[in-house]
């Protein structure tokens, strides 16, 4: 337990020192530190432990994609062959796959904002959600390329990380409005597209991300406008919602709230479920999906 | 002498065609050979039939003879080349039958003959490839692996109203019963019988077989004298009366009834369990077939058998074989039903939760085992069970639920938009799942997902992986089954108005088994390899074939 305190500590500093990195970045590069001082006799004594790191870090950041990416994670690792007799050099070959995990990672937002940047025109008007890294990357490659475009963020209560959004974006020298959340409707027929980022991209080719993505969605496809996700393949996770009250309890609610709150039914869930039926494309590191080819590259990756 | 100057010059510039052919043809390598291969093949057939037709017309013969005369006086530089002479002019004719052989041709001549025939085959081959207008008369066959784009024979069960058709299934059961019986016995009259049609039929649907329940297929064979094995007989009934129903049920008995024949069966002398005992198959399914058509997870099976069957090593004693065949039909009977059920009872009760409302429709066997397994496992729900007319399936499902303890409704589906709006979940069964995604069940299921989807309520379907066709389908006109219009008509207090629907002539009674339901209406599919969106059902079929 001493372990997993460290563990804890260790991914909340890295959260720290480099605030840009995504969750699941931190949490692998600590599940892999874990990794390299685990004192386990046996392949199974190890795989347990991680398992039991894993569901510590979700206790502790409860999006989806701790999950996902931890999910990920221990798949890659012991997809190998482990026929070595040796532990030491069993695990020596888990903790490089572990690294050339974490570097292909690491490389992946770079990949979906050279992708996506392509699809914004010069001139466009874009609406995206809250605050999220990725499609900050995104704006910042178009922007880079020279391209004229305006932004409109949600406020995104109750944390209000679309005003983080905002000065992130005035630091690129990028036009930006924030907007009311019940202003989505309004502006809607203003913009060209709508951007998002995703916290988990689900098996039908759902979305799940902060709330108010799904209300944006709906609206976006009654005025006929493209519905764009930008995500990592990491954060591909084996879930199957069919509706909102199916995503499960433990990614709805802060992981603090979740511990202590008693009446769930009182607290406003942090994240929505956008189906779909109403998604354009996904960008991602392996390519533009629609999302139908999600479920393909799901299989793919976990079977 | 005219003619024959003009022939032979035809004869010269097809020749040099043929000669920078062939060296084209030897520069492809392995791909040809292959077709090579097809077409030895195909000649030893042809070489068969022609001794057939060797008591064909001999004016014919005269006709070649005198054609191959001039041909040796040219200088061909190629000996073989100027054989084929009588070959392509028999070719680029009319609809002729296989150029017939005299008996009399020495070997050599026989063997230039056939090299050359392969020769004009490869050539017309080339010649379609670029899209030529040769003749297809070299080909009558089409080949199921040919590089260039094949128009696909329609299936025989959809062309009831075509006559040529008709004739050509009539012929090929015919066939069949002599094919297994061999040459000793000779019995006339009696043979695969082939079923007639029942009624008038609805003009959308006369391209389908309808058949009346009072005039069983087995009522035309005598059991001693028949080709058919017994246990097949029986099955074949079974399903024609409708005494087992439902996909799984048929599957199972249809691989129960295989195994009694294999048990049964004895190799003749010179021949090869694996080769004959697929013939022998042949006929058994081409009756089933007539008693009720098959559907896709009993294809299926029967695709699985025939490659276990013709993968038996020839070294392999009889009773070896038969007990290997009978293990690989126990082992696909548990894992693809039994253990299949299991794995989709295990993903499908995460999707149930307490206070869950749940619509089922018909009586599918997996849709129960589900809710019973559920239901074992202490969650809280009420099904709502919707039956319709005639088949009144939903009681058996309503049976079996209760005797469980599951709290049930009953409603019939006309009630549906009534009762949709306290519902929470739709499970529905599945008949097969075609490869765009369609989801082909009992009729009424495409409605229940229609008005489900109007009320934003998920429908959930779940299949097993063996019920997964290659068939592509957007309707369902093109293929379906009818059954027996009689069962319409109804008896309320011992009165039928419909009794003598045959004597009203602008009336038809339509009997449809099957219906088609669009991926659009389906949320999620529930099979033993996961939980997957509709769309992925070709992912599955890839990553089937790849295994395989």
């Amino acid at each position: 337990n001493v372990d997993k305190n460290k563990l804890v500590e260790y991914f909340r500093a890295q959260i720290r020192e480099d605030p840009d990195v995504a969750s699941a970045v931190a949490a692998i590069r600590s599940l892999l530190e874990f990794l390299k001082r685990d004192q386990s006799e046996t392949i199974l004594g190890l795989r347990e432990n991680m398992t039991k790191a894993i569901q510590r870090l979700e206790e502790t950041d409860s999006s989806v994609a701790v999950s996902s990416g931890g999910e990920l994670f221990l798949r890659f690792i012991s997809l190998t062959s482990l026929e070595h007799p040796d532990l030491s050099q069993c695990k020596n070959v888990m903790i490089e796959r572990g690294e050339l995990f974490l570097k292909k990672i690491s490389l992946s937002r770079g990949k979906v904002g050279k992708l996506c940047h392509t699809f914004i025109k010069d001139g466009a008007k874009i609406l995206t959600h809250s605050s999220s890294r990725v499609v900050l990357k995104v704006l910042e490659n178009a922007a880079a390329d020279n391209k004229r475009f305006t932004v409109y963020v949600t406020e995104s209560q109750p944390d209000s990380a679309g005003k983080l959004m905002a000065q992130k974006l005035h630091n690129l020298n990028i036009p930006v409005t924030v907007v009311l959340d019940a202003a989505v409707g309004y502006i809607m027929e203003k913009v060209d597209l709508v951007i998002v980022g995703a916290e988990g991209v689900v098996e039908s080719g759902g979305v799940i991300n902060k709330i108010g993505t799904y209300q944006m969605a709906v609206c976006s496809k009654a005025h006929n406008k493209p519905f764009y996700v930008v995500a990592e393949s990491f954060k591909f996770v084996r879930l199957y919602p069919l509706n909102q009250q199916d995503v499960p309890d433990r990614f709805k609610y802060k992981a603090d709230i979740l511990k202590t709150v008693k009446d769930l039914n009182q607290e406003h869930p942090m994240i929505d479920y956008t189906p779909p039926s109403l998604i354009t494309l996904l960008f991602t590191d392996l390519g533009v999906l629609t999302p139908s080819a999600v479920s393909d590259e799901l299989i793919k990756l976990y079977l | 002498m005219g003619d024959r100057l003009t022939t032979s010059t035809l004869l010269v510039t097809e020749e040099d065609e043929k000669k920078h052919e062939i060296i084209r043809a030897k520069g492809e390598g392995k791909e040809l050979t292959k077709e090579e291969k097809q077409r030895l093949r195909k000649e030893k057939k042809q070489h068969k039939k022609n001794k057939k037709d060797d008591r064909g017309p001999p004016e014919k013969e005269k006709e070649k003879e005198k054609a191959s005369v001039p041909a040796p006086s040219k200088p061909a530089t190629q000996s073989p080349a100027h054989k084929a002479a009588p070959v392509p002019v028999n070719a680029s004719a009319s609809e002729s039958p296989v150029a017939a052989e005299k008996p009399a041709k020495s070997k050599a001549e026989l063997r230039a003959e056939r090299r050359a025939r392969q020769d004009s085959e490869r050539a017309s081959k080339q010649g379609k490839k670029e899209g030529g207008q040769q003749s297809t008369s070299s080909k009558p066959k089409a080949t199921p692996n040919e590089l260039q784009p094949v128009v696909k024979r329609l299936p025989d069960h959809v062309q009831v109203d075509d006559p040529v058709a008709l004739k050509k299934l009539a012929k090929k059961l015919e066939r069949q019963q002599k094919s297994g019986q061999g040459c000793s016995l000779n019995i006339t009259g009696v043979k695969v019988p082939l079923r007639s049609d029942y009624g008038y039929k609805v003009s959308l649907f006369s391209h389908l077989h309808q058949y009346s329940r009072k005039n069983p297929p087995t009522q035309q064979i005598s059991i001693p004298v028949t080709v058919i094995h017994p246990s097949i007989v029986r099955l074949g009934l079974q399903y024609s009366q409708g005494i087992i129903a439902g996909s799984n049920a048929r599957s199972v008995a249809l691989l129960h009834a295989f195994k009694q024949v294999i048990q049964d069966y004895s190799t003749p002398p010179n021949e090869e369990l694996s080769r004959d005992l697929v013939n022998k198959l042949s006929p058994y399914i081409s009756f089933l077939s007539q008693c009720r058509p098959l559907s896709a997870s009993m294809g299926n099976a029967i695709k699985y058998i025939k490659k276990e069957i013709s993968n038996i090593p020839s070294q392999c004693k009889e009773e070896e074989a038969k007990r290997i065949l009978q293990e690989c039909i126990d082992s696909y009977i548990n894992e693809k039903i039994i253990l299949a059920s299991e794995a989709i009872s295990k993903y499908a009760i995460e999707k149930i939760s307490d206070g869950d409302v749940i619509l089922v429709y018909g009586c599918s066997s997996l849709v129960n085992h589900i809710l019973c397994e559920a239901f074992e496992k202490q969650r809280k729900f009420r099904v709502i069970v919707v039956d319709s007319r005639p088949r009144l399936e939903g009681r058996e499902a309503l049976r079996r639920l209760v005797k469980k303890g599951i709290r049930c409704t009953y409603v019939l589906i006309s009630a549906l938009s009534y009762i949709l709006p306290e519902v929470s979940k739709v499970f529905l069964g599945a008949h097969a799942l075609l490869a765009n995604g369609y989801v082909m069940s009992r009729v009424g299921t495409s409605q229940i997902a229609l008005v489900a989807k109007a009320y934003n309520v998920p429908v959930l379907v779940c299949c097993e992986t063996y019920k997964f066709c290659e068939r592509v389908q957007t309707d369902s006109f093109v293929s379906n089954e009818l059954d027996d219009p009689d069962d319409l008509i109804v008896t309320r207090n011992g009165k039928t108005h419909l009794e003598n629907w045959q004597t009203v002539k602008s009336l038809g009674l339509l009997n449809l088994v099957y219906d088609v339901t669009p991926p659009d209406f389906v949320d999620l599919v529930i099979t033993d390899l996961g939980m997957i969106p509709c769309t992925s059902v070709p992912v599955v079929l890839r990553v089937k074939n790849v295994d395989q």
